[in-house]
């Protein structure tokens, strides 16, 4: 056996911890939104009164748009961070903040609407309450990935964003994580659910 | 249709005996040996019915299994180690290293997996002879309601409402007679447990259950309340009488009848019929028609009180209704204040309700 | 051998001056793994020590009929804390702390992955520990009612929800496992991001040590089922505090939802113990056997089909709520099958004793008991699989006596190995063996006297979870005798601490490496330095230190 001369020589590469640690992070907030939408469809059709989904939701065609063209502008900003190219990375990393804000301000809307117009809140019934849970807790996800997205912006105004690229790598995986969550999110409640 | 297997089948009997002896010693000792000296003692290995008779099956083969193998295994580590114990503290010489094996690997995982096998097969068979029972049209249909904490019995076909002691018929030799329990909830959940006459069936509210009992024998068979429910969970108590057909049928004609009146406790009628008692108590033929406690139209024909807390009487129906708390702490029946006079009275009206 | 970046003496240990605030504050802002690691166990023990006076207190409430020692409300307090205390704040902790501690020892890493993630994992669980025992105080709430919560430690709904839970002690039990929950998913990331990315050169995922393979797995776990917990207490916030209805029954909702949810969590949970058990084992067995551990790769196997098979088996616990014949037969089936690769680790455990030249040091006696109690542990856990037989046990005293059997009997005893054994790496002082041997058998002595009596009541038709119990039913003796076990073992424990304590006062020096053994941690010095190795040492197989001590007849070479 040559084992001796071979093995002090391996090429000996760990990935990157932040990687892992994102991942992670993604595997257990799936487990967390599964069970929300698995409580979601159990309670589909057991509402006891109305309001009933096919009465009230409606597609929030625009909001959807919103959210899943800010994937592609998020993966544009964090191309140009890797390239350095900082002009274009605040540029498509506004653009994202402002859809996001965009598909807040459209489920804010609904909300208004399904509240004002169409009484439905939580304490209304079994789709009153799984309803503003799920798309609540995915709201509450968009909420915080889109203070991390202006949180970033601010650190790239003041030019601090420049040996980030890395980091910026993480926070893009978790908004992409988020769209795809809202991808289930709208399958179940708006097309499943009515 | 399930051929129903009788409880002392010849084809079966004989082995299942001598196994039951065999584990009787190995396991069960203690609880049979205690069972000699207590009627009261509900062994589940004593069954008196049929599905407890199924799950006993089944039990002494699972329970023989697990002998043998914790036989098997708990000798050979027996033996390894005292074998294999280091000889001397001197001893520095390592033993040889052996990395494993993948022949034995093999061997310890396929042995296993017969044995699962053998178990699910057993274990199908009988979920399904006590799952799949079907409901004969002349089967006895009881609904269960179980409440904070006392269980309501109601004979939807024979319009009784009893309530802590459910009375059923037995099996004889000839006509077979079965009690389905239609299991439901008022509040929290529960779970329906008699060890001697069937498994355990959880009541949980906004959802109907099923189980059914076939006694062979009769007499008294005592249960709990096996779902923790809230304070009083401890003294939820069961008990199921069984007997004979015809007595099921007396028992049954007394019960449909209106309560007693009785013209010497006169006072004490217009008295309870006056006090808040109604709102959650029924008499029949009154205007007592509450239902979030137990029907007392037969009080005194039941052996307990407060859902198996104290034995039934005068005496003890007094300290019940002047303070309940103190001997049910936490139940739901408030102190309704009474002074002596009227405890009196109220307890003669409620003696008087056979 | 490489020049090291850290210095090769630890000066600033020995110029330190010792005064009582600096020590706090050290501990307080602590990031290093090890001391960590050292206060997830010391507060795992604390929580242990309080736990297990409610359950003697329990046990004297039961030692004999109609007694009247507690009232029932503070015993359903008693039995709901003990539980919850048992699982969250003493099997999660214990499980972070040795992770903490040994993992990076054993794979040759210098801290973990995320040290300050670490440090506000461990706070953040003794926040959630604190404010469950807060309830004691605050729990009334503006409604007046309850005190600690008294839901039970899987808090079946209804009984959950506003109509039957008045107050706030409900909502202290939901936040504080809440939070504590939050704890245990950093350290989980913790541990998988340490495993894998940085491991020294040439501890390639095989050559790992057991343990750590086992706490990788067990991390792995922790990250896919504490979230349904989590869910369903959120859904349980929302029911109690804004009105919503997943589980109240009288708007439609579900009870079974709740027990779903909460056994999705809550078997895993139990794999999620005991698998740290089993990961101790596997390191003190082969050492005091003085073999390698037989067939590696089948224990890895074992325990990762453990792991998915556990995800498949949680209704098991809801065999009695009336689920289809169909759905039980396939609960029944998938429980029975995870019996098989736990088989194969106690033959495993069994093959590397065989031919060995085992020596009986107090690590050692415990993971002997473990494998007696964990093989009658697992044999009643088939008896609980048969779905027919669980109709008569599951909720009687024979599932308590078979979860005990398993945390305590397997678990426990395994841990107090493990303190045994790792003790001298961490304070580099031994434990006395003659108090540990005492230890070790008068809580042999009270655990049989306990557990093995408790099966009896079960089948004698004895529910859990009741204050008291009429007489006349054949639970009178068995109760008694269980109850004076406790009395033994509350000795065994008494010996525990003062072994600790006399063992940090005036213990023998271990030194480097007192037992002889193979992994890396016992490659550096007792205690370790805050940098772990000077040098971290090259691995070639997964016994390292066998290698160094036997250079003639190296494991690399069958590798």
């Amino acid at each position: 056996m040559s084992s001796i001369a071979t093995t002090p020589n391996i090429e000996w590469k760990m990935p990157d911890r932040g990687r892992v640690g994102v991942i992670c992070l993604i595997t257990t907030e799936t487990a967390l939104f599964t069970i929300f939408v698995v409580a979601y469809l159990f309670y589909i059709g057991k509402s006891l009164t109305g309001p009933y989904p096919k009465d009230v939701l409606e597609f929030p065609v625009w909001a959807t748009i919103a959210l899943l063209s800010s994937s592609l502008t998020v993966f544009m900003a964090e191309h140009s961070v890797k390239h350095g190219r900082m002009g274009a990375f605040k540029l498509w990393l506004g653009v994202t903040i402002l859809l996001g804000a965009e598909f807040l301000r459209q489920t804010g809307i609904e909300w208004y609407q399904l509240i004002e117009h169409d009484h439905l809140t939580i304490t209304t019934n079994l789709f009153g309450t799984t309803f503003y849970s799920l798309v609540g807790l995915h709201a509450s996800h968009v909420t915080i990935g889109l203070i991390l997205l202006l949180l970033t912006f601010l650190i790239s105004l003041g030019g601090g964003m420049k040996s980030q690229a890395r980091r910026f790598e993480f926070l893009s995986w978790y908004w992409h994580f988020v769209d795809a969550i809202w991808i289930v999110v709208f399958t179940v409640v708006y097309i499943v659910g009515r | 249709m399930r051929v129903r297997v009788p409880e002392e089948g010849p084809h079966r009997a004989t082995y299942m005996r001598v196994e039951h002896r065999l584990l009787a010693l190995a396991f069960g000792g203690i609880p049979l040996a205690m069972a000699q000296t207590n009627n009261s003692v509900e062994n589940m290995f004593k069954p008196v019915s049929t599905p407890a008779q199924h799950i006993v099956d089944v039990s002494i083969l699972v329970l023989a299994i697990c002998a043998v193998i914790f036989l098997i295994v708990g000798g050979l580590l027996a033996y390894t180690l005292v074998r294999y114990r280091r000889r001397s503290v001197t001893d520095e010489h390592e033993p040889a290293q052996v990395y494993g094996s993948n022949q034995i690997e093999i061997a310890w995982t396929v042995l296993p997996i017969i044995v699962v096998l053998v178990l699910t097969m057993a274990t199908a068979r009988v979920i399904s002879a006590i799952q799949n029972r079907a409901n004969p049209a002349d089967a006895l249909q009881v609904t269960v309601v179980g409440h904070q904490w006392w269980w309501e019995f109601r004979y939807p076909g024979l319009g009784i409402v009893t309530a802590n002691e459910l009375h059923v018929p037995a099996s004889t030799a000839t006509i077979q007679k079965l009690t389905f329990l239609k299991l439901q909830s008022a509040d929290v959940a529960h779970s329906f447990w008699v060890p001697r006459l069937a498994g355990k069936t959880d009541v949980i509210p906004g959802r109907v259950n099923t189980m059914w009992l076939e006694p062979k024998q009769t007499g008294t068979y005592l249960g709990n309340c096996a779902e923790y429910c809230g304070t009083q969970h401890a003294n939820m108590l069961l008990r199921v009488i069984v007997h004979t057909p015809e007595e099921f049928e007396q028992w049954a004609a007394q019960q449909k009848t209106a309560a007693v009146v009785d013209p010497q406790v006169q006072n004490g009628r217009a008295l309870f019929l006056s006090l808040s008692c109604v709102n959650c108590h029924t008499v029949s033929g009154t205007t007592a028609a509450g239902t979030f406690g137990p029907d007392l139209s037969h009080l005194m024909g039941r052996e307990t009180l407060a859902s198996g807390a104290i034995p039934n009487g005068v005496t003890n129906l007094r300290s019940w209704i002047q303070d309940p708390q103190a001997i049910k702490p936490g139940n739901l029946m408030p102190n309704m204040q009474l002074n002596d006079k009227e405890l009196d009275q109220v307890v003669a009206y409620l003696g008087s309700l056979k | 051998m490489a020049t090291a970046d850290y210095p090769l003496e630890q000066p600033h240990r020995a110029t330190k001056e010792f005064s009582l605030p600096s020590v706090l504050h050290e501990w307080i802002v602590t990031v290093d793994h090890k001391k960590l690691g050292i206060m997830y166990i010391v507060a795992s023990l604390f929580f242990f020590v309080v736990a297990g006076l409610m359950a003697a207190v329990m046990r004297a409430q039961l030692a004999i009929p109609n007694n009247t020692l507690v009232p029932p409300e503070v015993f359903n307090r008693l039995f709901t804390m003990h539980g919850t205390s048992m699982v969250f704040l003493v099997g999660m902790p214990f499980l972070a702390g040795l992770a903490n501690y040994l993992v990076p020892l054993m794979i040759g890493a210098r801290d973990m992955a995320f040290p300050r993630l670490n440090a506000f994992g461990f706070w953040i669980f003794l926040f959630g520990g604190c404010l469950l025992y807060f309830s004691y105080i605050a729990g009334e709430g503006l409604a007046g009612h309850g005190s600690a919560p008294d839901v039970g430690w899987f808090a079946y709904s209804p009984l959950t929800e506003r109509a039957f839970s008045r107050g706030s002690s409900t909502d202290y039990w939901t936040l504080s496992i809440l939070v504590a929950g939050i704890g245990s998913l950093a350290s989980a990331i913790n541990v998988i991001a340490t495993v894998f990315t940085m491991r020294a050169k040439g501890m390639t995922l095989l050559r790992m040590p057991l343990f750590v393979w086992l706490l990788l797995v067990v991390s792995g776990m922790i990250l896919i089922v504490m979230p349904p917990l989590s869910a369903a207490q959120i859904m349980l916030l929302l029911d109690r505090y804004l009105g919503a209805h997943f589980f109240d029954t009288q708007a439609g909702g579900s009870a079974v939802l709740w027990q779903h949810f909460f056994w999705i969590f809550g078997h895993p949970e139990v794999y999620v113990l005991i698998l740290p058990g089993f990961a101790c084992a596997s390191e003190i067995i082969p050492v005091f056997s003085r073999k390698p551990m037989f067939g590696r790769a089948a224990m890895i196997g074992a325990t990762v089909s453990i792991a998915f098979l556990s995800l498949g088996v949680w209704a098991h616990h809801m065999f009695a709520v009336g689920m289809s014949a169909r759905s039980n037969m396939f609960f029944a089936a998938s429980t029975m099958m995870v019996g098989v690769p736990t088989g194969i680790k106690i033959f495993n455990w069994l093959g590397t004793m065989y031919g060995g030249k085992i020596r009986f040091d107090t690590p050692m006696l415990w993971c002997i008991g473990f494998l007696f109690q964990f093989l009658i542990a697992g044999l009643t856990g088939v008896m609980l699989a048969v779905a027919p037989f669980d109709w008569q046990l599951t909720d009687s005293y024979f599932v308590v006596a078979h979860f005990h059997y398993v945390l305590l009997g397997g678990l426990l005893f395994t841990y107090f190995g493990a303190i045994y054994y790792w003790f001298p790496k961490a304070t580099g002082r031994m434990l006395s063996e003659k108090l540990g041997k005492w230890h070790f058998w008068l809580l042999v002595i009270g655990f049989h006297l306990t557990f093995d009596t408790l099966h009896f009541p079960g089948l004698l038709g004895m529910p859990r979870r009741i204050y008291t119990y009429p007489t006349g039913r054949g639970w009178d003796t068995l109760n008694l005798v269980a109850s004076i076990g406790v009395v033994f073992q509350a000795a065994a424990i008494l010996c525990f601490v003062w072994n600790i304590v006399q063992a940090l006062r005036k213990g023998k020096e271990a030194g480097d490496d007192p037992w002889d053994a193979w992994t890396l941690e016992w490659a550096t010095t007792s205690p370790p330095p805050e940098y772990n190795f000077v040098t971290i040492p090259e691995i070639r197989s997964s016994r390292p230190l066998w290698d160094r001590k036997h250079p003639e007849d190296p494991d690399w070479k069958y590798e």
